[in-house]
């Protein structure tokens, strides 16, 4: 391929510098280590220094305080990334991901790595968090015991899980806690071992212990307190079998997870002399540096000026931004950070702030406690009336305002902010009453007037604005409600009506829009936003959110409102996203994929080698995709139409891959071929994705039809699937995959070919007349109910059937292949050239390198790993 | 580059002088085309709704991918910026800006049609 054996310096890094540049080695990629890139690159000095990153675990900084959510909300490994699209690329930061340093030279000032590589550093920062500490039990190598700091420890769990019944953790704290939670997730019946009298010793007293107590154990984990961990027993396959405690009991168990406290990674500190606590951490002065003037340590590996090591993000992300400022040559120091937390833990809300624990000298506790409920509120209040701290199990809905006021004294007494709403609260009480000091986001410090000014200055209207704007509630995500409150209080003050307009053109929604189009046969985007956009739009360029929309309606209707069929026509094409412009969906390195459309995944022999030839003489990249069909990866812009020519010579036609409407209807081998198939499931697959195909709508559709009720085409994970019975088809709708998975909900039971067909059209065009934009049918489902939606294109109490079933008659009737069209003419075909002014020189920054035996991208910047 | 241009050319001013990219009549009002600049540099040219045309640099600096010519425009504020297809980063169209992260721009060249 061009340019293969030529992997150039990207565009993107800045210029050359005269002198050279120093070099700030960063050791540790965790949650701290990113913040501080993060800081380095909002004071500009990521881009003028050398910034190496020595990463041990195989993958860039994660959300490792969200780690459970990849059991609980089914979130993956990439969900949790932190690290922005891009961001080291643009700053030019070396990752070398998987590999620690192992050795620090302070006088020559290099690092070495596990690889052998040795950077000299200027600046060395330390990150390297903690290590999850192991009792020294006897029986703790056995296998089938984990610990719980690490996606990979994560997957580790889960993969041992599957052949286990019963699981174990030892600690009750915080984490110990989550990681039941996550046990309790996977299936095993769970048990917890805390040493000390209570569960989360730490947070909570002895009141909240037992509220916390109480609902754990409803929720079927077994709580053992005040007892210690012996051994740890092996079966003969030298798997965990039991678990010896103290008082003398044995608690058979399959797996077990360690979660007893954490210790700071100081080893590479203490190996080269650099002075570390007595219990461990990397003794640093408030300005975060360590005994050499050259070294810090932030995060959980240092002990801090205060003389304590904190086991939270927040602290550890004011640690990174002290010694970012003093890298950039400013004054920032840590002193100190407040230990206020809250969690969901379980199910269970929990939080404590403040001196939780009444430490102070004639303090007072103010108490409300509902064991039923399993409520427990408690405040610390100073003898001034000044509040100090608090507890609260069960409901912690007054967190976001208590733990502001702390170091005040608040507006009402006491025992009205613990009472329960309605028992005697005199006044209401919420986010408006906070002075602007408080602080709302602990975790990037931001205060309640900083978050007024957003709205109020910066033109700010929700709260993930704010968040863009001031980074509040982008931390651990505790303040996301009051945050919403402070900004609708704010909005209503200055008199803005919230907006559900679709963008700053638009005020109506989705669905508003496609109604004015329909009902009064409006054909062009021009005309939409001259007559009907926000004034100020009108006239103007419009924007990225309503071109893209605006095109889909106008395609999803276009027959039947008297346009031309084709989304690269006058009027339509400089509407279309990027993807659509071009039929083909563009790529990270800028070059398209090919995707030709496979009913139901079933295609010929002679088929199968048209790809491969295709492939072969573009030198594409060739993946099988989980829609049944074949992508084609690396095609320049230029390469498109003899691409596409080729494949539609073929019998080939557009698979639309690239659009926001039908992909691919799966399909088992059914009746034809398998023992078990009760229908006939390709020849289904295929007259439904030819019926559906080239229908433009809010967002993809997918779709599968499965032979039988073993259901191997995962229909109901589809947005409408199908699935075989005795007597015709059940048909589900509302299913998906991705990161919010969601199992399709049975819409009707065993209906003829024909009622099958006639319900899922008036299913579809019900969804894209009403759902909005990028709104999947999941989503739109959830919203508007699964009894609605049965109710009108079932029942018809709307009275619409019959006009929902003739939209499709016509989408059926005025479908045309898009590239076959296009090829035929040369105006549309204008677009494909990679160069206005040299229409066949391939554009120089497309390149690849080889993998496996095919291509891949070459990104001027490549994260190196 | 000093040859007089034929009326209804593009032109971009590049520090050797005026540049003659294409006929006017090459573009399609709200989307871009890219053009092959001297030493392999590359320009994303557009022309707006209004008639009038721009041209910023056509490297994304999020990404390194020469693709802004191939983004959607929009207005902000009654200026035409351009969002990128990749990670839909905005850019203003007259300075080469970038309007969702102020440390990032990309080149703008002044652009103008041969009367
Ligand atoms: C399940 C769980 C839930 C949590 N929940 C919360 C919460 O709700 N609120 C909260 O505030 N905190 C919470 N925490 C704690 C929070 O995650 C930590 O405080 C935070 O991650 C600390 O960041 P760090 O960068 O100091 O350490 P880490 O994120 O641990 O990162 C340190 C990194 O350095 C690497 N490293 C170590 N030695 C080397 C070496 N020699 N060379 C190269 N790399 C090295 C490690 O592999 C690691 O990737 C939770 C932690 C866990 C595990």
């Amino acid at each position: 391929m061009d340019g293969m054996d030529n992997p150039t310096p990207g565009a993107a890094r800045p210029a050359p510098q005269p002198a050279p540049a120093p070099t700030i080695v960063l050791v540790g990629h965790g949650m701290v280590g990113q913040r501080f890139l993060e800081a380095l690159a909002d004071r500009g000095v990521a881009g003028r220094a050398r910034v190496v990153v020595l990463c041990e675990e195989p993958r860039p900084a994660y959300d490792r305080v969200h780690l459970t959510s990849y059991f609980s909300a089914g979130a993956r490994p990439d969900d949790l990334a932190l690290v922005p699209e891009g961001f080291m690329a643009r700053y030019g930061i070396e990752l070398h991901l998987g590999d620690p340093a192992v050795a620090v030279d302070r006088a020559a000032r290099t690092v070495t790595a596990r690889s052998g590589l040795v950077v000299r550093y200027d600046t060395l920062v330390l990150a390297t968090g903690s290590y999850p500490f192991v009792p020294p039990v006897p029986g703790r190598d056995a296998e089938g015991c984990f610990v719980y700091r690490t996606i990979e420890d994560l997957l580790a769990i889960e993969a041992y899980a599957a052949g286990a019944r019963t699981g174990t953790v030892v600690g009750g704290g915080l984490l110990g806690l989550e990681a039941a939670g996550a046990l309790k997730g996977l299936g095993l019946r769970t048990h917890v071992v805390e040493f000390a009298p209570r569960l989360m010793p730490v947070q909570v007293d002895e009141g909240g212990g037992k509220a916390l107590r109480r609902t754990v154990e409803a929720l079927g984990v077994q709580v053992h307190t005040g007892v210690g961990t012996q051994e740890i027993t092996a079966g003969p396959d030298g798997k965990v079998a039991a678990m010896a405690l103290s008082d003398g009991s044995e608690l058979p168990t399959d797996l077990v997870v360690f979660s007893a406290g954490v210790r700071p990674r100081d080893e590479l500190a203490r190996a080269c002399g650099l002075p570390v606590g007595e219990r461990g951490g990397i003794v640093v002065d408030a300005a975060c540096r360590t005994a050499d003037p050259a070294v810090y340590a932030i995060g959980e590996c240092a002990l801090a000026a205060d003389g304590r090591v904190y086991g939270l993000v927040a602290p550890g992300y004011e640690m990174a931004e002290a010694a970012a400022a003093g890298i950039a040559g400013a004054e920032a120091s840590f002193t100190g950070a407040d230990l206020s937390t809250k969690l969901k833990l379980l199910g269970v809300d929990v939080a404590s702030f403040g001196d939780a624990h009444g430490a102070a000298e004639g303090c007072l506790d103010v108490l409300y406690s509902d064991p039923r409920a399993g409520i427990y509120r408690k405040l610390v209040v100073a003898p001034d009336g000044t509040l100090l701290g608090g507890v609260l199990v069960g409901d912690v809905e007054s967190y976001g305002v208590l733990r502001p006021l702390t170091g005040t004294v608040p507006p009402v007494a006491p025992e009205h902010l613990v009472l329960p709403a309605g028992a005697g609260a005199p006044v209401a009480f919420g986010p408006a009453a906070l002075p602007d000091a408080a602080v709302i986001c602990s975790c990037h410090n931001v205060a309640k007037g900083a978050i007024r000014a957003a709205v109020a200055e910066q033109g700010c209207t929700t709260a993930a604005e704010v968040g863009r704007c001031t980074r509040a509630g982008t931390g651990c995500g505790s303040c996301a409600k009051v945050l919403g409150q402070l900004v609708d209080t704010e909005l209503a003050a200055a008199g803005i009506a919230v907006d559900k307009g679709l963008c700053r053109c638009f005020a109506q929604t989705r669905a508003e829009l496609y109604e004015t189009v329909l009902a009064l046969r409006i054909t062009s985007y021009r005309e939409l936003l001259d007559r009907h956009g926000r004034p100020e739009a009108r006239g103007g360029e419009g924007c990225e959110v309503c071109k893209p929309t605006v095109a889909s309606i106008l395609a999803s209707l276009a027959p039947t409102i008297g346009l031309s069929g084709h989304v690269l026509d006058a009027g339509q094409a400089a509407l279309q996203d990027t993807n659509d412009h071009f039929l083909a969906n563009m790529q990270k390195n800028g070059s398209y994929s090919v995707v030709p459309r496979i009913p139901g995944g079933e295609i010929t022999p002679e088929k199968l080698i048209v790809i491969g030839e295709v492939a072969r003489d573009f030198g594409l990249y060739t993946k099988i995709t989980g829609g049944q069909r074949i992508d084609l990866f690396g095609a320049r812009v230029e390469q498109l139409p003899r691409i596409w020519a080729r494949l539609v010579a073929a019998g080939f036609e557009s698979g639309h891959a690239y659009g926001k409407a039908l992909r691919t209807v799966k399909s088992c081998v059914g009746s034809a071929w398998c023992r078990y198939g009760v229908q006939d499931s390709v020849r289904m697959a295929i007259d439904l994705e030819l019926r559906y195909r080239g229908l433009r709508s809010p967002h993809k559709l997918k779709s599968a039809v499965s032979g039988c009720a073993r259901e191997c085409a995962e229909a109901q994970s589809k947005d409408f699937g199908v699935i075989a019975t005795a007597a015709g088809w059940n048909l589900y709708v509302g299913g998906n995959g991705g990161a919010t998975p969601r199992h399709a909900d049975l819409l009707a039971k065993d209906l003829s070919d024909a009622e099958l067909v006639r319900l899922i059209d008036r299913f579809l065009m019900f969804y894209i007349r009403t759902a909005e934009r990028l709104e999947r049918t999941s989503v739109w489902l959830e919203r508007i109910g699964l009894d609605h939606v049965r109710d009108v294109v079932v029942h018809d109490s709307l009275g619409i059937c019959a006009e929902l079933e003739q939209l499709m008659a016509d989408h059926v009737a005025g479908y045309r292949d898009e590239w076959a069209d296009t090829l035929d003419d040369p105006e549309r075909l204008r677009r494909f050239v990679s160069f206005v002014n040299a229409p066949d020189t391939p554009d120089p920054t497309v390149r690849f390198v080889p993998e496996r035996g095919q291509i891949k991208p070459l990104l001027p910047l490549t994260v190196i790993s | 580059m000093t040859a007089p241009a034929a009326p209804g050319s593009v032109q971009l001013l590049l520090p050797g002088g005026w540049f003659t990219a294409c006929p006017v009549g090459a573009l399609e009002p709200g989307r871009g085309v890219a053009v092959l600049l001297p030493e392999d540099a590359q320009a994303a040219l557009f022309l707006d709704s209004a008639g009038a045309v721009h041209a910023i640099g056509n490297i994304d600096p999020f990404t390194g991918a020469a693709v802004l010519s191939h983004g959607l425009l929009g207005s902000a504020a009654g200026r035409p910026y351009v969002a990128s297809p990749l990670l839909k980063q905005r850019f203003d169209l007259a300075t080469g800006r970038c309007l969702d992260d102020e440390a990032a721009s990309v080149p703008a060249y002044p652009a103008r049609v041969v009367g």
